[in-house]
């Protein structure tokens, strides 16, 4: 039988458009984000679930959920 | 989620477009929203102002999202571009030192005092009512028409992309925050990773300039 590889969803930062604004750290509700050095956002990959909180917060728009089937 | 203290400051942000209302000279306590983010980004390395502390986020934050006041798009590729933003901060500090030098003339006696709040940099609208008094020197009165006009112009910017964009949208070309961010760039390139973030964890030197 075939596997069904399923791909996690998780959020990416366009880190080179990024405001470092603090939007999305504020609404990640599994404190997966973090501000580095107030140059831009930086999401932890273990820590997110991929529910696209921070993406639909982000006044940039430079954050996009990628990944599941 | 759980609320701190500094959730509340939207209190204060709107708290003091009010007084604006009835004395002009608590126009002066704006200057804590131009020194406190600069402070912070030079001191610390961090946007913990824009990340935190900053009231007129909040305030947005509320109307656009709580409120439902914001249509929730995105905002145009253009206006998140550097060009935009960093032409948008430029022409901020020219309108900001020219209302320096406006002060400067009253201080000089070249001008007389004009009690009035210009909005969008071209609408001059008459706020006497604002003014009580000569306890204070002309000047103060003259500085804190123009930085009243400064907050307020920003505050009708602010709203206007909130309702346009997404409820944060001034946050994308916040003049301080465009500020705070080249200080925090700046710093890293010159002194390496030294710098924290706003909790306070080590930059883990990821960071690309």
């Amino acid at each position: 039988m075939d596997k069904v590889i399923k791909k996690k969803r998780k959020a990416f930062v366009d880190q080179r458009h990024c405001v470092a604004c603090g939007c999305c750290m504020k609404v990640c509700p599994m404190s997966a984000i973090r501000i580095v050095s107030g140059i831009m956002a930086e999401v932890d990959r273990d820590k997110c679930v991929g529910c696209g909180k921070c993406a639909e917060e982000c006044p940039a728009a430079v954050i996009t959920v990628q990944g599941g089937l | 989620m759980k609320k701190h203290w500094y959730d509340y400051l939207w209190v204060v942000s709107l708290t003091y477009l009010i007084l604006g209302l009835f004395n002009i000279i608590f126009a002066w306590l704006g200057l804590l929203c131009f020194f406190i983010p600069l402070m912070i980004a030079v001191a610390k390395g961090n946007k913990a102002y824009c990340n935190r502390y900053c009231g007129r986020g909040q305030l947005f934050g509320m109307l656009g999202g709580g409120l439902g006041l914001s249509r929730k798009k995105d905002i145009p590729r253009w206006m998140k571009s550097r060009g935009f933003r960093y032409g948008f901060l430029i022409f901020f500090l020219v309108m900001f030192f020219q209302m320096l030098w406006n002060t400067y003339l009253v201080f000089a006696g070249v001008r007389d005092l004009q009690q009035a709040v210009t909005l969008l940099w071209t609408f001059k609208l008459p706020w006497r009512w604002a003014y009580h008094g000569m306890a204070s020197a002309s000047w103060t009165a003259q500085f804190a028409f123009g930085f009243y006009s400064v907050m307020l112009t920003s505050t009708i910017l602010g709203f206007i992309t909130m309702i346009l964009f997404k409820p944060r949208s001034w946050c994308v070309y916040c003049p301080m925050g465009t500020m705070t961010q080249l200080i925090c760039k700046s710093r890293k390139h010159f002194s390496g990773c030294q710098c924290r973030d706003a909790d306070g964890g080590s930059c883990r030197g990821k960071a690309e300039i």
